[in-house]
């Protein structure tokens, strides 16, 4: 199988005075099509950072990045956008507050599409977004809601829908229900995982919380000091509890 | 009463001002300071023009081009350079305050000719200030509708996202960078034209006519905020000339009392602190009322 997304000796350094400190240390990582990956590290590991680096928000001091076989490591991140989405941990980081739930659907269903001087497209493309919420009880009826007057639940799955609205080739999800209660975490990770499946993506998700690394995905890595430390298949992960992956913190 | 209709009059030439700043300060949510050196060079270049023989609505549209300029230079100091936004402002400012008197060749011009939009296009015909009330309307009208449009666009989403949320717009393959570009580029076009017809009415440009500029546009649109909360944004540029007007006659009324001209700069200053500082103190004041009836 061809991969999808290949990381070939990352390292991303950070120069201080005394001391230049390896973010990420020669990390290598491939993931294939229909992966889910979970990513589990303490704070500091280099976890967002290696997020960033496929992104393209934040550049590798070296390495490479391969994208269908192609080397996105040069390209910027509105070119990457086209093909790569990603989740911030933040409800605030991933919406428009001041325009409404249906114009930032909008907004993201042309991701990684140049912005031209025609008139939106916004009541044809009514129908499709109430489709998309209407299984969804925290969004049904808010299409013309302004999304500042949305919960913060409410915010994170808007800003899941926009990851996926128009199929992302990588889904990046950075700690996506770490800022909310637990109720609404587990209901938006249910939802995460249902689409996941359904829609058949490939996805990289970072989380803090062991039972949904557990529970999620088909294969996890451990971060640690900007290096993969554990890299576990599906079946390796069912072999392991709680307790043993704690080991590697 | 002819004093009322002059005020509204300026209310309405000195909202297209405002809806310029409009842009940078509400749309793409950050202060530029480029407005107080665009207006004066739309002023300057407008008289310069006019003087030299060119006709007044030729010379407004060279001063719309050259704001466009001015704010394509803050731009780049901003959004390419990196230059934090305020400072690339007050960096354009400073350095149109030199063009502006190369435009003039001296600080000060008056329209010695009698021709400006004013009294042309039959406006002459109108009763004394009518003629800034209706070609107000219609530049107004113009520029409005002309923004909806533009920001009912899938370009004007993405600057409107961009001032909304940078990260979130680039993240979905928003050239950010371009939408600043657009934003401060448009949003001086504007204010310079206003400066143009500024001159025209006053019947003369100088170089130091954009001190305070920026009160007057930001005045303009908070007290149409205050006046008329959470609307939509097309609703909100109808707003910001409501503002002015209001402002304006705030003025007038504040010298009718007797106040120094002189002072008016202050008194500016201290109606939009005071416009600014009013949510706060409807809160402060709605909190008391409600301790109080509790404690009752």
């Amino acid at each position: 199988m061809k991969p999808l997304l290949e990381i070939k000796d990352a390292v991303k350094t950070i120069y201080n005075d005394d001391d230049n400190l390896n973010i990420l240390n020669n990390i290598n990582l491939t993931i294939n099509p229909k992966d889910f990956l979970v990513v589990l590290g303490t704070n500091g590991a280099g976890k967002s950072t290696l997020l960033d680096a496929i992104t393209g928000t934040n550049r590798l001091t070296s390495g490479q990045i391969l994208l269908n076989g192609d080397d996105i490591t040069s390209e910027n991140l509105a070119k990457r956008s086209r093909h790569i989405s990603r989740v911030y941990q933040d409800p605030k980081s991933g919406t428009a507050p001041r325009m409404t739930v249906a114009e930032n659907l909008l907004l993201a269903k042309r991701r990684g599409l140049p912005r031209r001087l025609r008139l939106r497209k916004l009541k044809e493309n009514m129908p499709e977004f109430k489709e998309l919420i209407s299984n969804l009880p925290t969004l049904d009826n808010r299409l013309n809601t302004f999304t500042e007057k949305l919960s913060g639940g409410q915010r994170q799955t808007l800003s899941f829908l926009m990851a996926i609205i128009q199929k992302p080739e990588l889904l990046l999800l950075d700690e996506h229900t770490a800022a909310l209660d637990p109720q609404t975490s587990k209901d938006l990770m249910e939802l995460t995982n249902r689409i996941i499946l359904e829609k058949e993506l490939t996805c990289m998700m970072i989380t803090h919380d062991l039972s949904d690394a557990m529970k999620y995905g088909n294969r996890l890595i451990v971060l640690k000091k900007g290096e993969i430390i554990l890299d576990l298949n599906q079946e390796e992960k069912n072999k392991l509890t709680e307790t043993d992956l704690l080991k590697y913190f | 009463m002819n004093l009322i209709v002059s005020t509204i009059s300026q209310g309405f030439i000195w909202s297209i001002m405002a809806i310029g700043l409009f842009i940078t300060f509400r749309i793409l949510d950050f202060p530029d300071m480029t407005v107080e050196g665009s207006f004066p060079l739309g002023a300057v270049t407008a008289v310069s023009l006019i003087q030299s023989g060119h006709s007044t609505l030729y010379s407004l549209l060279i001063a719309f081009i050259f704001g466009c300029l001015a704010g394509f230079a803050t731009a780049f100091l901003y959004a390419k350079l990196n230059v934090p936004i305020l400072l690339a402002g007050i960096l354009t400012m400073t350095a149109l305050y030199s063009i502006n008197l190369r435009i003039l060749g001296k600080a000060n011009m008056s329209l010695t000719k009698s021709t400006n939009i004013f009294n042309q296009f039959g406006l002459d015909k109108l009763p004394t200030n009518f003629n800034g009330i209706i070609l107000g309307i219609v530049i107004i009208a113009l520029i409005i509708f002309l923004l909806i449009i533009f920001l009912n666009t899938e370009k004007g989403q993405a600057v409107i996202a961009t001032g909304d949320n940078e990260t979130m717009a680039a993240s979905i393959g928003i050239n950010t960078t371009v939408m600043k570009f657009i934003g401060l580029m448009v949003s001086n076009g504007i204010v310079a034209l206003t400066g143009g017809l500024i001159a025209q009415q006053n019947g003369f440009a100088d170089v130091n006519m954009g001190i305070g500029v920026i009160v007057i546009g930001l005045s303009a649109i908070i007290i149409g905020e205050v006046i008329y909360p959470d609307v939509p944004l097309s609703v909100r540029l109808i707003t910001v000339v409501i503002g002015s007007i209001v402002y304006r006659l705030i003025l007038m009324i504040v010298l009718q009392l007797g106040f120094n001209t002189n002072d008016l700069k202050l008194i500016s200053a201290i109606i939009l602190a005071l416009c600014l500082a009013l949510p706060t103190i409807r809160a402060q004041f709605l909190k008391t009322m409600r301790n109080g009836v509790k404690t009752k």
